[in-house]
């Protein structure tokens, strides 16, 4: 074109001034299905990707929306029997005039003219509108820029200098979910999300890490050390550990060493394991009959006793059988390390856990060995979350009543969740209960899973904002989108994320989905570690206005 | 239509003319019959050697044969110079004089600067049939105008490709007719 411009004696016209680059015209579409949006330019075939962000211009809107599909299109119905074996030359004649790129765009948001905030879209633009690669201004204007409660996690594709920022205030609102296959990221966003709520002061955490690898160094896939909220927050951070031994071989000493009576356990957690465990109904019920008994001391009175007092206990209307298995399976519970007969005097765990987070520290509760035992994780994990959560209810209630200062919020960090969360049990659980009570009582999960697909649907309905990274079956897929707006464009996007860093963020703690690759974290744990960071006078956005 | 003076000395398929001073059409067919409609030819030069021999023999067939070129009109020029590539309000009248356009002509109906014009594509595509061809030929005739001539080559093919968006095979026809294939300009 340039120098058609000369030929004419033109000066060329100045780029617009936010370096928008054109990939396309609306050719048809509608709000439920999307807009058709046809490649102009050249080479935009290839280089347009699903979960490209684009903006559209209207005449009186300015539109926002991601590219959810793309496809090929001709004019000539009969194309591929007409011409088998185009030349070069036919190619370039054909390529953009009867044969040409489509591309599915899903209207997410839209603006009037200079005017304030994004709405969702409720308009469409007309034919011909220009459709845009966004600009660094306009995911800022979106996603808006890094200050006390937004966090930088990560670039659009394609756009490596833009930053995609979290609107950490309204994710602490509800319960949210980090999703993604194994090695996807996950640990790693819950990681990013985790020391941004707790340095930004939002909410306090108790997490338990099931992996041990959010309190101290963790060592990445690729062998360097990754740092842990401990070494970043310092001594904001308490980890409590159920495995010294494991501790001790990392050198490291931890804040608790975490004991559990027996007297702790009650019967709605030997209940929430009668799956784990092989316990039937019956052997449920007979825990309730033996608390009512024995109160506290329940599994103690009943794991001593002797051939006669089990005999007794039969003839009270207990089945012999159902007895006889359930003290075996007690017994496994008992044999377990951190498992003691009594809770240490003076409180035990729970009261630790809730004078940390009292005093404003964040609890990491790391399992070292039991991570990979099941029941141990789902015992610990059910018991202490069922007195917290009381504690904050009856907390909350409290200062209700007497117009007090409420507890400030409490975010629980659970690994594997379907394991809590599972069709069958989630009505039962705790972990349900805080999911759909919303925070209620200042209490919010955050659900990191790899199978979404086994969490309960009311629950993962209830989740205000959904990270995933790449999901390998089409069952956690639909489970995730399930309940989204625009999920079966989505669809499309989160099934073609790249197998690692990538996710697909969407929920009340962003203005619309989109596709981020995760930012590197070593800058992140670097940034992070910078004391006020983000939160005092000189966080980035003030920096950016005094220098620049 | 129009009418050569002389037998079998018309432009050739493709060129661009004009008739009078301002309208301009592409030669897109030509023909040589019988001046008397009435009368059929008859087929000579059983007993000569060559083609030339007949015309010396029978030096009335000059007369009494006619050459004519069709001419379809691709676009015109309005009396401050500017040329448009659409019908003119009016046809030429009969026994207006066809020219043979210079380069110049060529070059500003063609285009602007470098800037292929083809909206007279749009006409030429109505024809059809050995319009195509017409069309081929008229294409080739005018890149050579330009400095690049694939280059006009291909932006035309692709107006081409417009126009008869659909009929991809007709485009296909069209482009194998154009030297715009690797190393053939
Ligand atoms: N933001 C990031 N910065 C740097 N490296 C990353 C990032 N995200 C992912 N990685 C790389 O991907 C690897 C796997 O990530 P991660 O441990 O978070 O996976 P995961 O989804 O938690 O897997 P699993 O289900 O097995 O726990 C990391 O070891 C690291 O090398
Ligand atoms: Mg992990």
């Amino acid at each position: 074109m340039s120098n058609a411009f000369e030929e004419l004696g033109l000066a060329e016209p100045l780029p617009p001034k936010d370096e928008a680059v054109e990939i396309g015209i609306i050719v048809g579409g509608s709000l439920s299905q999307g807009l058709d949006v046809r490649l102009t330019g050249n080479g935009t075939v290839e280089d347009a990707k699903v979960g490209t962000f684009v903006t559209i211009q209207g005449t009186r809107h300015r539109y926002f929306g991601i590219i959810t599909d793309l496809s090929l299109e001709s004019a000539d119905g009969r194309l591929s029997s007409n011409i088998a074996n185009a030349d070069a030359a036919m190619a370039e004649v054909l390529s953009g005039t009867g044969t040409f790129a489509q591309a599915q765009v899903t209207p997410m948001l839209m603006t009037g003219m200079g005017e304030e905030e994004p709405q969702p879209a409720r308009s469409l633009p007309a034919h011909f509108a220009p459709v845009n690669r966004a600009t660094n201004e306009d995911v800022q204007m979106i996603f808006g820029e890094e200050d006390k409660t937004h966090i930088y996690i990560g670039s659009p594709l394609d756009m490596e200098d833009t930053r995609v920022c979290l609107n950490l205030e309204e994710l602490v609102k509800r319960s949210n979910g980090v999703f993604g296959k194994s090695g996807s990221g996950k640990s790693f966003l819950t990681r990013i999300l985790l020391t941004a709520i707790a340095q930004r002061g939002l909410a306090t955490h108790l997490i338990f890490d099931m992996h041990s690898e959010y309190g101290w160094q963790a060592t990445s896939e690729s062998g360097y050390a990754v740092k842990g909220l401990r070494q970043i927050l310092q001594s904001g951070v308490s980890v409590f550990s159920l495995d010294l031994e494991s501790a001790r071989r990392r050198n490291l000493t931890p804040d608790y060493d975490v004991k559990i009576g027996l007297d702790e356990i009650e019967p709605e957690d030997i209940a929430i394991l009668s799956s784990t465990l092989g316990i039937s109904d019956a052997g449920v019920n007979a825990c309730y009959t033996l608390y009512d008994r024995y109160g506290k001391r329940w599994i103690g009175e009943f794991l001593g006793m002797d051939a006669s007092a089990m005999a007794g206990l039969a003839s009270e209307g207990e089945h012999a059988g159902v007895l006889g298995a359930l003290r075996r399976k007690l017994r496994d519970l008992d044999r377990i390390a951190f498992i003691q007969p009594e809770a240490p005097s003076g409180g035990g765990a729970v009261k630790q856990v809730l004078d940390h987070l009292a005093s404003g520290k964040h609890v990491v509760m790391e399992f070292g060995r039991y991570g990979n035992d099941q029941m141990a994780y789902v015992l610990v994990a059910n018991l202490i979350t069922r007195r917290i959560h009381a504690e904050y209810r009856k907390r909350t209630e409290e200062a209700l009543a007497s117009d007090a200062k409420q507890p400030d919020p409490l975010v629980i960090t659970i690994e594997e969740a379907h394991r809590f969360l599972s069709g069958g049990i989630a009505s039962q659980t705790i972990f349900g209960t805080i999911a759909r009570e919303m925070r209620k009582y200042h209490v919010t999960l955050l659900v990191v899973d790899q199978r979404p697909s086994g969490i309960d649907e009311e629950v993962l309905s209830q989740l205000g904002t959904r990270i995933t990274c790449q999901l390998d079956n089409e069952r956690d897929v639909d489970a995730v989108l399930k309940g989204a707006p625009g999920s079966r464009e989505l669809k499309g996007v989160l099934s073609r994320l790249e197998s690692q860093q990538q996710a697909l963020l969407f929920g009340h703690a962003l203005r619309m989905p989109v596709v981020v690759r995760t930012r590197d974290y070593q800058d992140f744990a670097t940034e992070m570690s910078i004391p006020g960071y983000g939160r005092g006078p000189m966080g980035p956005g003030d920096k950016k206005d005094l220098f620049g | 239509m129009g009418q050569c003076h002389q037998l079998y000395e018309s432009p050739a398929l493709g060129t661009l003319v004009r008739a009078g001073e301002d309208v301009f059409g592409v030669v897109s067919g030509i023909t040589t019959t019988a001046l008397d409609p009435s009368r059929r030819v008859i087929a000579r030069g059983a007993e000569v050697e060559t083609e030339a021999e007949i015309y010396a023999a029978h030096p009335q067939l000059e007369k009494l044969l006619r050459t004519d070129v069709k001419i379809a009109i691709t676009g015109h020029r309005e009396a401050n110079g500017v040329v448009h590539q659409y019908l003119p309000s009016q046809p030429p009248r009969i026994h207006t004089f066809l020219y043979t356009c210079t380069p110049d002509e060529v070059r500003s109906f063609f285009g602007i600067g470098a800037v292929p014009r083809l909206d007279f594509l749009y006409l030429l595509a109505g024809f059809g049939g050995s319009g195509d061809d017409a069309m081929a030929a008229a294409l080739r005739n005018a890149s050579q105008a330009f400095n690049d001539p694939r280059a006009f080559l291909i932006a035309a093919s692709r107006t081409v490709a417009m126009e008869l968006s659909g009929d991809t095979a007709r485009i296909n026809a069209i482009v194998r007719r154009l030297p715009i294939g690797e190393g053939t300009i």
